[in-house]
């Protein structure tokens, strides 16, 4: 468990925030620039006194400042992957790697040298100067450099900011490697809710310095709060499923979604991986009967469970498809066509093609690498 | 015996090279120091201290001569001190003329390091810092490696122009053949008496070979220390 209560004043700028997070897991910060993240990152790690706040982590108080308490960044065990990398100049790679572990002291070790080389797929580069790296691999090295000083927690400060978009694909899969083979804890910050939805599994959304909502993705996929960052196009519920069968020649599985089967494009998932898939708003279709004769294969049956204005021209209508809940942007004329109301009947349809899956092995069992 | 020079040309120049090593030995850290202080620290009276450092470089040298010489002269405040307990006497020896040429190169030293200080990134501090890195373990694998290029071209140019010290040298430590009468001194000396145009200007030539020497010197060893640090 995280639990941070922290209050800073900059200027004109207040952050008050507060929230109990559970660890392990990928804990996303998210907000747009000014909201206040990186300010309170960086009082996670100690780098920055609060105000006033606690900070504690899996039961030890790191900052207190009612008991003055602030324990040194140095001694915090938290590592920290910075947006701009910041490697040491004068360091190769191995010698970047080694900082940390040499002074990684009497604390618990899990995870070895020739693990985070290879876990990250750095080998190749250890001789190499920073200065002669590309930003993808620059993140990756900084990304083993904190592991190896054998953190309790690891803060990332919007770690793919700096990176185009093939750059940032050379860095997501390990992130995702990090958070399913070792069950270490991480605060991710991002404005990307792309990077979030890949990665998170607790979601904390911030605006102008206070905590909006604060829960499991899936939870608050389907609040206004996040609604009211998100662009119209993003909106949509964010929901897990089990994959129960993998048609590797169309790049396509089928996953268990509360009482329903949904098939997704995801590649590289046997059956049994947990799977997040987001269904976005616009592109659900509903309809009060069973319909014959359609290019759309996923239909899952529900029930209304609340149907709320979003515009003049548009409603969101939120299903319940056996557990899971399905988010549904119709056009006003269309509910009064369909009279939905709380508790009907209807079929949500989902376009396969459009509905990305993002594998996630499960979370408690130690799931390193065999 | 060197068949190039004479032997007063020899002691001179192995004077001037002594006195600039010893300078520059002794105002090295100090100047380090300095630099953290007047970059790191804010305090109350730092701009009067930040003055304080560059003075030499705006006074006649023979007033700071003067001055040392009231402090460090054996009936000085300092200089008795010195004397009573340790046996040391400054004013006309070697050690008194790589003092005064310390305290004339000092300001040139200061600015450098404090350059390549200003220019250390602090986000690299921090990050060595989440790296289980304290304070002291921070400045010797950071700071200073980072500081280098800096510390370097301070110390190399130190030394060019404490090769040459004249005025502070000649007031404090005077003018000794052997002991104090360094390249400019021997050079001034050989001006004031009648035949001496032919050393002179030899002298002169000597100088001007080491001066330029040690510049490029201390150009080309930045630049590859900057090279190492891959910038």
């Amino acid at each position: 468990m995280l639990q941070v209560s922290l209050t800073k004043r900059r200027g004109e700028f207040t952050l008050s925030a507060a929230f109990a997070a559970p660890t392990p897991g990928v804990i996303a910060l998210f907000g747009r620039s000014g909201s206040g993240k990186s300010t309170l990152i960086e009082m996670l790690a100690g780098l920055l006194p609060p105000d006033e706040g606690e900070v504690q982590l899996a039961g030890t108080t790191l900052t207190d400042t009612r008991r003055g308490i602030a324990v040194a960044p140095e001694r915090r065990r938290i590592g920290y992957v910075f947006q701009d990398a910041r490697l040491f100049p004068h360091m190769t790679v191995g010698g970047n790697l080694r900082y940390g572990e040499k002074r990684a002291g009497a604390a618990p070790r899990y995870i070895r040298f020739e693990e985070v080389v290879e876990l990250l797929g750095i080998g190749a580069l250890l001789g190499r100067r920073p200065h002669q790296l590309s930003g993808g691999e620059r993140q990756r090295v900084a990304l083993g450099r904190a592991l190896l000083s054998q953190p309790q927690l690891l803060l990332l400060d919007e770690p793919l900011a700096s990176l185009d978009a093939a750059r940032r694909e050379e860095v997501l899969p390990y992130l995702e490697r990090l958070r399913d083979w070792l069950s270490i804890p991480m605060v991710y910050v991002s404005h990307q809710f792309d990077e979030v939805l890949r990665l998170a599994t607790y979601l904390v959304l911030l605006e102008a310095g206070r905590v909006l909502a604060a829960g499991p993705v899936g939870d608050l996929s389907l609040r206004a709060e996040l609604r009211s960052v998100l662009a119209p196009d993003l909106v949509g519920s964010v929901v897990d499923g089990l994959v129960t069968a993998v048609d590797a020649a169309a790049g396509t599985v089928e996953l268990a979604v509360g009482s329903g089967k949904l098939k997704v494009s995801l590649r590289e998932a046997p059956a049994g991986t947990r799977v997040r898939v987001q269904l976005l708003a616009r592109d659900i279709i509903l309809a009060t009967q069973p319909i014959q004769g359609l290019s759309v294969r996923n239909a899952l049956l529900g029930t209304v469970v609340d149907v709320t204005p979003e515009d003049p021209t548009s409603v969101l209508v939120k299903v319940d498809v056996g557990g899971p809940v399905v988010l549904a942007r119709i056009s006003t004329a269309a509910l009064e066509a369909l009279r939905l109301r709380p508790g009907d009947a209807v079929w949500a349809l989902v376009k396969a093609m459009s509905t990305r899956g993002h594998a996630f092995r499960l979370f408690g069992a130690p799931a390193r690498r065999a | 015996m060197s068949p190039l020079l004479s032997s007063a040309e020899a002691d001179a120049l192995r004077l001037s090279l002594e006195v600039a090593t010893r300078s520059v030995a002794f105002s090295l850290p100090l100047a380090v120091l300095a630099a953290w202080v007047l970059t790191r620290v804010r305090f109350p009276g730092r701009t009067l201290f930040d003055a304080f450092v560059h003075l030499p470089l705006v006074l006649p040298p023979v007033a700071v001569g003067y001055v040392l010489l009231l402090l460090f002269g054996t009936r000085g405040p300092l200089g008795g001190w010195l004397h009573a307990h340790f046996g040391i006497q400054l004013p006309f020896t070697t050690g008194g003329a790589a003092l005064a040429t310390a305290v004339m190169t000092f300001p040139l030293m200061v600015r450098a390091i404090r350059l390549s200080l200003e220019n250390v990134d602090r986000g690299l501090e921090a990050a060595a810092r989440t790296l289980g890195a304290a304070p002291l373990d921070r400045f010797l694998t950071i700071t200073l490696p980072l500081m280098l290029p800096g510390i370097l071209a301070g110390a190399v140019t130190a030394f060019a122009a404490g090769l040459g010290e004249f005025g502070a040298v000649i007031t404090f430590a005077a003018n000794i053949p052997g002991v104090t009468r360094t390249l400019p001194l021997a050079l001034y000396t050989a001006m004031q008496s009648p035949d001496g145009d032919a050393l002179a200007l030899r002298l002169a030539i000597l100088s001007f070979v080491l001066g330029l020497g040690g510049l490029l010197a201390a150009e080309l060893l930045v630049r590859r220390v900057r090279r190492l640090l891959g910038r």
